[in-house]
C-alpha cells in the first residue's frame, strides 16, 4: 500500500483579483517523482507559491494536505518546519544577509518547532560543509550574502543545497533546470537523486525532457489554463517534447472545456 | 531688560539664571567658562526656541523638549559617582581610556589620569579652563556661534564638561570613551558640553555612548559639542544613544576641519525619547575628508531627528553622509540634510544619501535633502528613498522556515550592515551589529550593561 504525501483537492487561487487556479487536483504518494509541464503562464510557479504559501495569492477554493497536514491554513514557514520546500523559479537575493546566518536560522526554526535545541556550531559548520559537496557549492558561495551576484546556475545550485540541508519530505522543483549549464545539471539532478528515499517525494516543473532524463519521473502533468488538463507516465513528456502544445490546447479550448 | 520672551519654557531658564548667576558662577569656578554666560544671555533672551514647523525644525519642537520644569542641579550637590562605579561597557573587547558624564558632572574611570598616553588631555572642561585658560579660552565658544537659543542656554548655565586635547603629531592607539549617564531621582535636566581639539597630525577616536540608569524619571539632555580638527589631523566618533522612552535630548556638534584633515562620524539611534541632532561640519581648508553617517532604529513612541549641514568652504574637498532609519511603532523619524558648497570651494565632491524603511503602517519618516551650490566645478548628488520591508525577501526567507518576525529582524538589520561597517574605530564595528542585532530582536535593555541592580 502506498502512502499518501500530498493531496490537492479542487484548488483554486487567484492574484490581483485575476483567477489562476481554477481547480488543481493532485495526488502524490511516498516515493514519487512527478513532473508538471505546461505552456508558459499555465499556473506552474503559482502552483507552487501557493503550496508554499506566498501571501501573494488568495486561495478561494480548495485544500492541500501534506500527510493530512492542511497547509493552507498554516503560515510559510510551518509549512516548511512540516516538510515543504520549494526551490524558487527565480531564487531571491538578500544582500547583508550571509547565507550562514540565513541556513542556520532556518535550520534553528525547524529544530525549535520539533522541539530541539538549536544546533551547536560546531556540528552545523559540519553539515553545511556536508551538505555543500552533494551540489558541489562553491565555499565561497556559501560564505556570501543569500544570492547575491550569484549567477544564474549558483543560485539554482544553492537552492538544491538548501534543500540537502533541510531534507525536506516534499520537495517543488520550479524550473531548477533553466540557466544550468550541463555539467551543473547533471550535478543538480544527482543532488536531487541522493537526496530520495522512499518517504519523500519530488515534483519537478520543467519545459525540458533534458532534465527527466537525470531525474526519472514516475508521472507527468500537464498544466493549462489553471488545471491539469492531462495525467501520463514518462511518455507524456517525450511525446510534448516532440509535438509541443498545440495539440493539447486544441483539445481543450476547441471542446469549450475553457469557463 | 532687553527684548522679553513669550515662551514660558524660555522664561523659566532666565529666571533661574538670573537667581542663581553668583551660586553658578561660584560652583563652575572657571572664569573662562563664566565670561561667556553675559553674552549667551542676551543671545538666549532674544532668540526664540525653534518651534515644530519652523525652518529646519519641521517635525520637532525644540520648545516642548524644554517646556516641562525639570531639575537643574544648580548647587551641584550629591553627585551620584557610585552611577560611574557601576557602570559596566558593554562593548567587549574594546579596551578604552573611559570617562563618564554623570548628568552634568565628570568622572574619570580609575586611574584615567595615569593611564592616559603623552599629549592627551581628557578631563573636566571646568578644570581645563583653571589649569589650561589660554587653550580654553581659543577655542571655546568659537565654533557654537551661530545664534541659536539652544547653544546659548547650554553656554547661559552649563556648570562643566569634558576637555579632550591632542597635543601636535600625537596619534591615539586606544579609543577615548566618554559614557554620559542620567542618574537622579527627580527628574532633570544637564547641561553637558564636550570641547575637543586635535591639533596638527593628530589622530584620536572617541566613542560616545548616552545611557539612562532610571527609565521612570524624565530628562533632558543639552548637549553642546565643539570639535578642532587641526591641519592633517584625523578624528573618529562613534556616538551612540541608548537612553530611555522619556529621555529628550538636544544635542548639537559642530565640527571644523583644516587643511588635509579627516573626519569619520557616525551617530547611532538604537533607543531614546525624543532626540534631536544636529550636525554643523565646516570644511575650511583644502583637501579634506568628511563622512558622516547615521542609523536609527525607532519604535514605539520614539521620535529621532538628525538635521545635518556640509559646508565646503575650501577647495578639493569630499564629503559623504549616510543616514539609515528604520522606523517601526509609532515612531517619527526626520533626516533634513544639507551640503552647502560655497564659491571658494571649487573641486568639492559631496554626496549625501537616505535610505529609510517602514516597518510598520504607523510610523513616519519626514526627509528633507537641501543642496546650494554656487560653484560650477562640483560633483555632488543626493538621494532619500523611504519604503518597506520586501515582501519577497521575507517570503523566500519564510519558505525556509525562518519565522517571518525573524526574518524581518534580519533584513532590517543587513539594512544597516553598511553603517555598521562604516564604523572603523576598531572592533566596535562587530559590537555595534550585535547591539543591533539585539535591538531589533527586542534583548537589548540599559540593565545588560550596567551593574546597578536597580
Ligand atoms: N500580479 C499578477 N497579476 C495578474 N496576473 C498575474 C500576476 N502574477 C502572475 N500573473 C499571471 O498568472 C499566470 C500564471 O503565471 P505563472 O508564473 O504561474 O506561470 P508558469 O506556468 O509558471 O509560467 P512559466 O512557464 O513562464 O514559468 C500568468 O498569466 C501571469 O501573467
Ligand atoms: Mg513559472
Amino acid at each position: 500500500m502506498k502512502t499518501s504525501l500530498l493531496d490537492v483537492r479542487n484548488l483554486h487561487a487567484s492574484i490581483d483579483g485575476k483567477e489562476i487556479l481554477k481547480g488543481v487536483n493532485l495526488q502524490i504518494n511516498e516515493g514519487e517523482v512527478h513532473a508538471i509541464m505546461g505552456p508558459n503562464g499555465s499556473g506552474k510557479s503559482t502552483l507552487s507559491g501557493v503550496l508554499a504559501g506566498n501571501p501573494a495569492y488568495t486561495v478561494t477554493e480548495g485544500s492541500a494536505r501534506l500527510h493530512g497536514v492542511e497547509l493552507l491554513d498554516l503560515p510559510p514557514e510551518t509549512r516548511s518546519h512540516e516538510g515543504l520546500f520549494l526551490s524558487f523559479q527565480y531564487p531571491v537575493e538578500i544582500p547583508g544577509v550571509s547565507m550562514v546566518n540565513f541556513m542556520r536560522a532556518a535550520v534553528n526554526a525547524k529544530r525549535k518547532f520539533l522541539g530541539e535545541e538549536p544546533m551547536k556550531a560546531s556540528e552545523f559548520l559540519k553539515l553545511m560543509r556536508q551538505k555543500r559537496e552533494i551540489v558541489e557549492l562553491d565555499a565561497n558561495l556559501a560564505s556570501r550574502s543569500v544570492n547575491e551576484g550569484f549567477s544564474g546556475g549558483e543560485k539554482k545550485r544553492n537552492e538544491i543545497f538548501q534543500m540537502a540541508v533541510l531534507e525536506p519530505r516534499l520537495a517543488i522543483l520550479d524550473e531548477t533546470d533553466s540557466g544550468l549549464d550541463i555539467d551543473a545539471l547533471r550535478i543538480v539532478a544527482g543532488g536531487v537523486n541522493k537526496l530520495k528515499n522512499e518517504r519523500n517525494a519530488t515534483i519537478v516543473i520543467t519545459h525540458y525532457q533534458r532534465l527527466l532524463d537525470y531525474i526519472k519521473p514516475d508521472f507527468v502533468h500537464i498544466l493549462y489554463k489553471g488545471r491539469i488538463v492531462r495525467t501520463g507516465g514518462p511518455e507524456l513528456a517525450l511525446e510534448l517534447e516532440e509535438k509541443g502544445y498545440d495539440w493539447i490546447k486544441e483539445e481543450i479550448d476547441g471542446t469549450g472545456k475553457e469557463d | 531688560m532687553t527684548a522679553k520672551k513669550s515662551s514660558e519654557a524660555a522664561r523659566q531658564y532666565i529666571d533661574l539664571y538670573r537667581h542663581n548667576s553668583e551660586l553658578i558662577d561660584r560652583a563652575c569656578d572657571a572664569p573662562a567658562l563664566n565670561r561667556r554666560r553675559k553674552d549667551a544671555l542676551s543671545v538666549f533672551e532674544s532668540t526664540p526656541f525653534p518651534c515644530k514647523g519652523d525652518e529646519g525644525y519641521e517635525k520637532t519642537s525644540v520648545e516642548e523638549i524644554f517646556a516641562p520644569d525639570y531639575g537643574i542641579n544648580v548647587a551641584r550637590k550629591n553627585i551620584p559617582v557610585d552611577a560611574a562605579r557601576s557602570f559596566k561597557c558593554d562593548v567587549p573587547n574594546l579596551s578604552t581610556l573611559a570617562a563618564f558624564v554623570v548628568n552634568d558632572a565628570f568622572v574619570p574611570s580609575q586611574g584615567l589620569a595615569e593611564r592616559l598616553p603623552q599629549g592627551v588631555t581628557f578631563m573636566s572642561l571646568a578644570e581645563g579652563a583653571r589649569r589650561f585658560p589660554e587653550l580654553v579660552e581659543e577655542y571655546y565658544g568659537r565654533l557654537a556661534t551661530d545664534s541659536s537659543a539652544m547653544v546659548a542656554l547650554n553656554t547661559l548655565l552649563l556648570q562643566d564638561g569634558v576637555l579632550i586635547h591632542i597635543a601636535k603629531g600625537t596619534k591615539v592607539e586606544k579609543p577615548l570613551q566618554l559614557v554620559n549617564i542620567f542618574s537622579a531621582p527627580v527628574p532633570l535636566l544637564a547641561f553637558r558640553r564636550l570641547l575637543v581639539v586635535v591639533e596638527e597630525g593628530a589622530a584620536v577616536k572617541l566613542l560616545v555612548c548616552d545611557h539612562t540608569q532610571d527609565s521612570g524619571k524624565a530628562y533632558c539632555a543639552s548637549q553642546v559639542a565643539e570639535i578642532f580638527v587641526r591641519r592633517g589631523a584625523r578624528f573618529e566618533m562613534c556616538s551612540i544613544e541608548e537612553s530611555s522612552a522619556l529621555t529628550s535630548r538636544m544635542a548639537q556638534t559642530y565640527v571644523s576641519q583644516e587643511e588635509g584633515s579627516v573626519t569619520n562620524v557616525n551617530t547611532t539611534t538604537l533607543t531614546c525619547g525624543t532626540s534631536r541632532n544636529e550636525w554643523r561640519v565646516s570644511l575650511n581648508g583644502s583637501h579634506c575628508e568628511s563622512r558622516l553617517t547615521g542609523m536609527a532604529i525607532g519604535s514605539d513612541e520614539m521620535h529621532i531627528d538628525n538635521d545635518t549641514s556640509v559646508n565646503h568652504n575650501a577647495p578639493h574637498c569630499h564629503s559623504d553622509q549616510t543616514f539609515k532609519y528604520v522606523l517601526d511603532g509609532k515612531s517619527r523619524g526626520a533626516f533634513e540634510g544639507r551640503i552647502l558648497v560655497t564659491p571658494e570651494a571649487p573641486f568639492t565632491e559631496a554626496y549625501q544619501s537616505t535610505r529609510n524603511i517602514l516597518a510598520s503602517p504607523d510610523a513616519r519618516m519626514h526627509c528633507k535633502p537641501q543642496l546650494e551650490i554656487y560653484n560650477d566645478e562640483v560633483k555632488c548628488s543626493h538621494g532619500a528613498t523611504t519604503g518597506q520591508l520586501d515582501h519577497e525577501k521575507i517570503f523566500y526567507m519564510r519558505s525556509r522556515g525562518i519565522p517571518e518576525a525573524e526574518a524581518r529582524t534580519m533584513l532590517m538589520q543587513a539594512f544597516m550592515i553598511d553603517i555598521i561597517e562604516s564604523v572603523s574605530i576598531p572592533g566596535l564595528s562587530d559590537r555595534l551589529r550585535h547591539l543591533v542585532e539585539r535591538r531589533f530582536d527586542g534583548t537589548l535593555g540599559s540593565c545588560a550593561s550596567c551593574n546597578s541592580n536597580c
